[in-house]
């Protein structure tokens, strides 16, 4: 696919266009974000409000442990990897939104 | 007689720890070389690394990252404070998400090398990038100093008979000299290696160990938290534990979240209070306090990690912006399995090696990841020896490149922006040569020097004001440079000062005063700093926020940056609409080849 030439590109240009650009992927961006730091942020919290239920033994670590050591990391690993695949397809769609309004005109 | 220091030099060396230590040293060095003949200059690892494709890619980004602080001091740490220490692993995998979603993929698509640059392409200003640049070289000198610590409790334990400083001066003359003849350039391959050799040095003694002495879930549920019983607790048969000395902390405090590290502060407030206060005054303020400076903590290693100077720089080498997200996912996942281990190592030393928790310095228990295999050696003869000798030489891996790649970028900063740019622009190649060099020389000395005085501190801890620092300067500048349109050069650079350098002050404030407390000769020589520790234990609150000052320093930074853009809000360069499309634009619509011409129409005119 050779990149469309966009010199005098009125779309691209537009200020509605950088808006809407931004304001979609960003709003991806923050979505993932904000999951991920509610679990970031809700940990110390549960542990400060429910220490006794963090405190319950999960074949040897506790609760607290075995989250914070052991399944952070894939519960981040699933964020990023949703992530990613959104905002491709994202670009993707912004890519071909481009070229089809092109087109018509 | 000259020769009985020697003889006791040599007496305590096992031979294959020294043999794995010594080759891997060897080998890095000359991977180093070698590759440095067959790409000359820095355009090569700029440009044409381009196509490097991302498995090698997050291999090198990974095998930079993880340091001396991964490497030894998480375990250590994990072994003197238990549960609060296992954030500094999570924060240090998962800040990568933030750099992911926000800064990864517009970043690599403006197409700047350095922060520096970035800074100066977003801005259209040289005098910014100055300001940028001094940023490189705090982050940096704070970043090198647990990396030198590193190197001297390394080589402390390999000859026993060798004092701290000897090993730091040993370690990064030869990494200094090495870097400064043109060896251990940022070179991929080198870096993506020592990725899986720092993997394989801290997975496979590990899981011999675990296999002979119990697994993870079973030393951890050794530990008695309050109110249990060992029976719940679930402390089965197989797990034999070490009596732990009186320094060590209790079951309940190690295991349990606002543990020792957290709540240090408050209880150095309440030791001086009077007997009968002290325990209404801990009921009150131990817990609230702990909390508030775990968030601190994990502020400033999430936001931290995307604002690492040598690390943002590795992101140009991927081929555009998707790749660059595709890559920083895999980083995450490579770090993420490593960073299970070393927890792993500070546990079960809990339970075996308790002793390490009397040593102090260089003989604490830093080098827990080091040492542990050893225990092998009763029963298994020099399978100990061996592995511990693979230990050893991981943590020369994780020194090493993160030294190097500390200096070099550092090197970088002086000789390419300093000298180049502000001291002498007319400069001729060989007189470059000679400067970048001469920097080389510098900076490493300094780093040496300033890793001479730290003995007393832990590893992981300086790592994490070296975070906290980026995470108070350039964190908020490239956040906000990438998604608010509005900032203006003055905003960026006022903020990103501000904030940095109160992060920087704190930082240096606390260890100063924790100097202080040193029994050797560094508590002799920053005796003046005593005082401070009786004003912090009338005020703990305010020590909290000197030893983990990103829960005030990021967001001053941020809201300076609103502040003061608005104020001057005339001054948003006028071609804001183009650069931001440039940094949010796919690649695919060509607006990057659009925007240099439209720079280069206008240089002509």
């Amino acid at each position: 696919m050779p990149p469309p030439t966009p010199a005098h590109d009125h779309v691209v240009h537009s200020e509605s266009f950088l808006r809407s650009l931004m304001r979609r992927q960003l709003s991806l961006s923050v979505a993932c974000a904000a999951t991920f730091l509610a679990a970031l942020f809700g940990l110390p919290l549960l542990n400060y409000f429910a220490p006794a239920l963090m405190a319950t033994r999960v074949a040897g670590f506790t609760l607290s442990w075995l989250i914070l050591g052991v399944l952070f990391f894939p519960f981040v690993w699933v964020i990023s990897w949703y992530f990613i695949k959104h905002s491709i397809a994202l670009e993707e769609k912004e890519v071909a939104q481009v070229q089809h309004d092109k087109e018509r005109n | 007689m000259p020769t009985v220091p020697l003889f006791a030099l040599i007496g305590g060396v096992d031979p294959w720890i020294f043999t794995f230590s010594f080759l891997t040293v060897a080998v890095t060095i000359w991977m180093g070389f070698r590759s440095a003949r067959t790409s000359k200059t820095a355009s090569d690892f700029f440009v044409a690394g381009r196509s490097v494709s991302v498995g090698w890619n997050a291999s090198a980004i990974s095998g930079e990252y993880l340091s001396a602080a991964s490497f030894m001091g998480v375990a250590g740490m994990v072994m003197s404070s238990g549960y609060d220490a296992l954030w500094y692993p999570v924060c240090y995998a998962c800040g990568y998400l933030f750099l992911l979603l926000f800064i990864a993929g517009p970043l690599r698509r403006f197409g700047a090398y350095t922060i520096p640059d970035f800074a100066e392409g977003r801005y259209d200003s040289p005098i910014f990038r100055k300001i940028a640049v001094c940023f490189v070289l705090f982050i940096g000198f704070f970043y090198t100093m647990p990396q030198m610590k590193g190197a001297g409790v390394t080589l402390a334990y390999i000859f026993p008979g060798l004092p701290y400083w000897a090993g730091v001066v040993l370690v990064g003359a030869v990494i200094t000299l090495n870097v400064a003849l043109g060896g251990m350039k940022g070179i991929t391959l080198v870096q993506a290696f020592q990725y899986w050799a720092k993997m394989f040095a801290i997975s496979v003694p590990l899981f011999v160990v675990m296999a002979v002495f119990g697994f993870y879930n079973g030393h951890v549920a050794a530990n008695v938290a309050y109110g249990e019983t060992p029976a719940v607790a679930g402390s089965g048969p197989g797990i034999e534990r070490q009596a732990l000395p009186a320094k060590a902390p209790q079951d309940n405090a190690w295991i349990a979240p606002f543990g020792p590290l957290t709540t240090k502060a408050v209880n150095a407030a309440a030791a001086a209070l009077p007997a009968a206060q002290r325990a209404a005054y801990l009921a009150e303020h131990q817990r609230p306090y702990s909390l508030l400076y775990t968030y601190s903590l994990i502020i400033a290693l999430v936001c931290g990690t995307a604002g690492l100077p040598h690390i943002l720089v590795r992101f140009y080498t991927n081929p555009d912006g998707v790749a660059a997200k595709r890559t920083t996912m895999w980083v995450m996942i490579l770090i993420g399995i490593f960073y299970v281990f070393p927890p792993v190592f500070g546990v079960i030393g809990r339970n075996l090696m308790p002793e390490l928790y009397t040593g102090v310095g260089a003989k604490g228990t830093d080098k827990i990841v080091l040492e542990l295999p050893t225990l092998l050696g009763a029963r298994f003869g020099v399978l100990g020896s061996i592995l511990s000798g693979i230990t050893c030489a991981g943590a020369f891996a994780a020194f090493m490149s993160t030294f190097s790649g500390l200096l070099v970028s550092m090197t970088g900063a002086l000789a390419h922006d300093v000298y180049g740019r502000m001291l002498r622009p007319q400069a001729n190649q060989k007189e470059r040569l000679v400067a970048f060099r001469t920097s080389a020389v510098l900076v490493g000395g300094v780093a040496i020097g300033l890793g001479c005085f730290v003995e007393p501190l832990e590893i992981n801890f300086m790592v994490g004001q070296a975070f906290a620092i980026a995470a108070a300067s350039y964190f908020p500048l490239l956040f906000m440079s990438v998604w608010w349109r509005g900032m203006t050069m003055k905003g960026a650079a006022i903020g990103m000062l501000t904030g940095g350098l109160c992060a920087l002050f704190a930082a240096a404030l606390t260890n100063f005063s924790t100097l202080a407390l040193d029994k050797g000769p560094m508590g002799k020589l920053f005796s003046g700093f005593a005082p401070l520790n009786a004003f912090w234990a009338q005020h703990p609150l305010l020590r909290i926020l000197s030893e983990q000052p990103a829960i005030w320093t990021v967001p001053l930074a941020i809201g300076l940056m609103v502040v003061i853009s608005r104020a001057t809000a005339h001054q948003v360069p006028g071609d804001i609409r183009m650069k931001m499309l440039v940094l949010h634009a796919p690649e695919n619509l060509g607006l990057k080849q659009e925007y240099i011409k439209e720079h280069q129409a206008e240089a002509a005119h």
